[in-house]
């Protein structure tokens, strides 16, 4: 008799499981809690508020003015044959889904212990489901920076438009966007948990990362060629060659397949690195949070 | 038991550090890891304390070797003080941390309720609450969908259903989180002690469908302090203490050892007339017993019972000799001290020989509280003797027609009053 009933647990639960053991099938069981997850982030935040979420344009459309004046026209930074705000707008788009990705992911075990203290249900939901909501906001942004270039198409004659092959990429830009925020903010949300130095330390980090991406100046500034050191390390940041490929599908240019390779590869190794950390967290977290 | 094996937990131990946690930033763990590499001592241990690292001293086991089955349909019950492992037993089984050593195996979806509306946000209504919540304990947006005319109708807020939840009361949550859960419908049902909340009509709806439940042959564990409850719902009852199982078995059988071993003596206590037995040459304490209303049934406050105490008088004649009982709560207050003399003033104990008398505490007198007696022996006006710990017991609270209790009142105690409109 218990023989016959000795195999086939639905669960077994013991002390070590595989690190690299990245269960989608479990989470694939959970897809509904995601997309539930991702309408309360949605919904929630702007319940109360007059905007709703017409704010997820305010900050990037402020941003894109303050760059376009400063940057732009102060400092002269942006290329000639680009109109300014487009420019910047679309590398402030981009940057900040990855930027919002990071920060947000990186609570996850900091900002749900008391939930997942609770219940159980696969970790790893929560990052997806901040990395699927940050899609939506991204999605308003650059519906509204494709207004601003159907402005540009129509009223400024100087400004050539045309559609190229390039822009067929940017939904794979977007997927590796989106693997690469996780991948960070998971790695990030696990050493908190022991380390909290590391919270303080992100929000800070991105920023100073913009800096060191093609933000604010195009790479192929007179400025930065003469100083090959400095362009090196801004082609270290993997968002580089993502943010040079989503302004080549719109203004032109040549495609960066090495950027782009380095990008996928290192998004691979850290999306894969913050699994195994994850894992090996999500699992005593509780008992050191 | 014929029954399907559903949980088996074996060796199952759990191991907390104590203290702080590795270094307490960054830097110190990277010092200490650098020095590791490098074969040198750990720089940040002070001289004398190297030895803490490896002490044993620093781990606390919070459960140890627990081993035991469930079966299919079976309602178990986990009874222990506060601090047994209880809580640390019911987060390992619903996979909130994970053991230190050992295996739980678990057929058939589980679902745990450790609180009520668990991740409730107060921003959205009622409704869309339902669904995260539900999602949340492992419901899919298809069950939920079919179920949820059934939960606001259980949780009695319909009107209130498309307000925000931040405009609920507290009870209204509690309603609407039990709603959700009670619609779960997994095969193992893990629930710790949220049955403490909510008003007495609503509970009883809960009891009701925890019964409902096990009889459609799911599995139910249940962590509960309430004895009364334990008792009406379970059919098996393991006791851990210590991080440890004490006794796995029949409900009855368990609950009952495990409150006589919480009121230390136990509701009797008798020595032979030796020199043991609490007192001195002329006058000895032999037996002290309590007799409850309904002796199979646990005591409540509405229950009437006797304490009934034995001395053997060797060889005192004095006219002045007293006996009075004390009655002391788990808070060390002296809840009521009551002297024979003052019913029954004719009796002479001042006689050689043994003499065994009764007293009545009447029903919805005393609160629900442990309680120990103690009976002193005046001579004189002087005490002569006292044996300040006897016998101890707990009265529980009133239970309702389900046999849910109905709450602790406050105050001392608990007496019935008459009212009247003047």
């Amino acid at each position: 008799m218990a023989t016959t009933s000795e195999h086939e647990w639905d669960l077994v639960i013991e002390p070590k499981k595989s690190v690299f053991r990245l269960n989608v099938k479990e989470i694939w069981i959970y897809r509904d809690l995601i997309a539930l997850f991702v309408r309360r982030d949605f919904v929630a935040v702007y319940k109360q508020t007059i905007l709703g979420p017409l704010w997820h344009i305010v900050q990037p459309l402020l941003t894109t003015i303050t760059f376009t004046v400063i940057f732009g026209r102060v400092a002269k930074l942006a290329p000639s044959d680009i109109p300014n705000i487009l420019f910047y707008m679309s590398g402030i788009v981009t940057w900040s889904y990855f930027a919002n990705t990071v920060t947000k992911t990186s609570k996850t075990f900091i900002g749900n212990a008391s939930l997942f203290g609770k219940v159980y249900f696969p970790r790893l939901v929560m990052p997806i489901a901040v990395s699927i909501s940050n899609l939506i906001a991204f999605s308003i942004q650059i519906v509204t920076f494709l207004a601003f270039l159907a402005w540009f198409i129509i009223f400024d004659d100087t400004f050539q438009f045309e559609l190229r092959p390039e822009l067929l990429m940017l939904p794979v830009l977007v997927v590796i966007m989106a693997f690469l925020g996780l991948g960070f903010g998971i790695i990030v949300s696990s050493l908190t948990t022991k380390y909290r130095d590391l919270s303080f330390l992100v929000g800070f980090g991105v920023q100073l990362l913009m800096y060191a991406s093609p933000v604010i100046f195009p790479l192929n500034m007179q400025q930065l060629l003469d100083k090959p050191i400095i362009l090196g390390f801004i082609r270290l940041n993997p968002m580089t060659s993502i943010i040079e490929s989503v302004r080549v599908a719109f203004f032109g240019g040549n495609l960066d397949w090495h950027g782009l390779i380095y990008t996928v590869v290192f998004t691979f190794v850290t999306l894969l690195f913050g699994i195994v950390l994850f894992n090996r967290v999500e699992k005593t977290f509780t008992d050191t949070i | 038991m014929s029954a399907e094996k559903v949980i088996s937990v074996s060796n199952i131990s759990k191991r907390y550090r104590l203290g702080v946690l590795g270094g307490a930033t960054l830097s110190d763990d990277l010092k200490v890891w650098w020095a590791k590499k490098r074969g040198k001592p750990n720089p940040l241990v002070t001289i004398g304390d190297e030895v803490s690292s490896t002490r044993e001293g620093d781990h606390f086991w919070a459960l140890r070797d627990i081993e035991f089955d469930v079966h299919k349909g079976e309602i178990l019950g986990v009874i222990g003080k506060n601090g047994a492992g209880k809580s640390t037993l019911l987060k390992l089984l619903s996979q909130i941390t994970g053991p230190t050593t050992g295996s739980i195996k678990a057929r058939g979806r589980i679902a745990s309720l450790l609180e009520v509306g668990t991740g409730f946000h107060p921003e959205l209504t009622g409704r869309e609450n339902i669904y995260l919540n539900g999602a949340i304990l492992g419901m899919n947006k298809a069950e939920i969908d079919s179920r949820i005319d059934a939960i606001i109708a259980f949780s009695g807020i319909l009107h209130h259903i498309d307000t925000p939840v931040k405009r609920y009361s507290s009870g209204m949550k509690v309603r609407l989180g039990f709603a959700v859960a009670a619609h779960l419908e997994p095969e193992i049902l893990i629930i710790d002690e949220v049955l403490a909340v909510g008003d007495a009509e609503f509970q009883k709806k809960c009891l009701g469908k925890m019964k409902d439940i096990s009889v459609s042959g799911r599995t139910i564990i249940f962590v509960s302090h309430n004895m009364a409850s334990v008792r009406s719902l379970c059919t098996r009852v393991i006791w851990v203490e210590n991080g440890m199982v004490v006794e796995n078995g029949p409900t009855e059988v368990v609950v009952r050892n495990y409150l006589n071993n919480f009121s230390g003596h136990g509701d009797e206590i008798s020595w032979e007339d030796g020199r043991d037995a609490p007192g001195n040459e002329e006058l000895r304490l032999i037996h002290v017993v309590l007799r409850k209303e309904f002796p199979d049934q646990l005591l409540l406050c509405s229950h009437w019972f006797e304490i009934e105490i034995a001395f053997i008088n060797h060889g005192i004649s004095d006219g002045n000799l007293r006996v009075n009982i004390h009655l002391i709560n788990g808070a060390e207050v002296l809840v009521l001290a009551t002297a024979l003399v003052e019913c029954l003033p004719a009796e002479n104990i001042g006689v050689k020989g043994e003499h065994r008398f009764s007293c009545e505490v009447p029903g919805d007198l005393l609160n629900s509280d442990d309680y120990r007696v103690a009976v002193n022996f005046v001579r004189s006006g002087k005490l002569f003797f006292r044996c300040a710990d006897t016998i101890g017991f707990q009265i529980h609270n009133a239970v309702s027609a389900d046999g849910f209790s109905l709450g602790k009142k406050l105050g001392v105690i608990r007496p019935k009053l008459k009212w009247r409109r003047v």
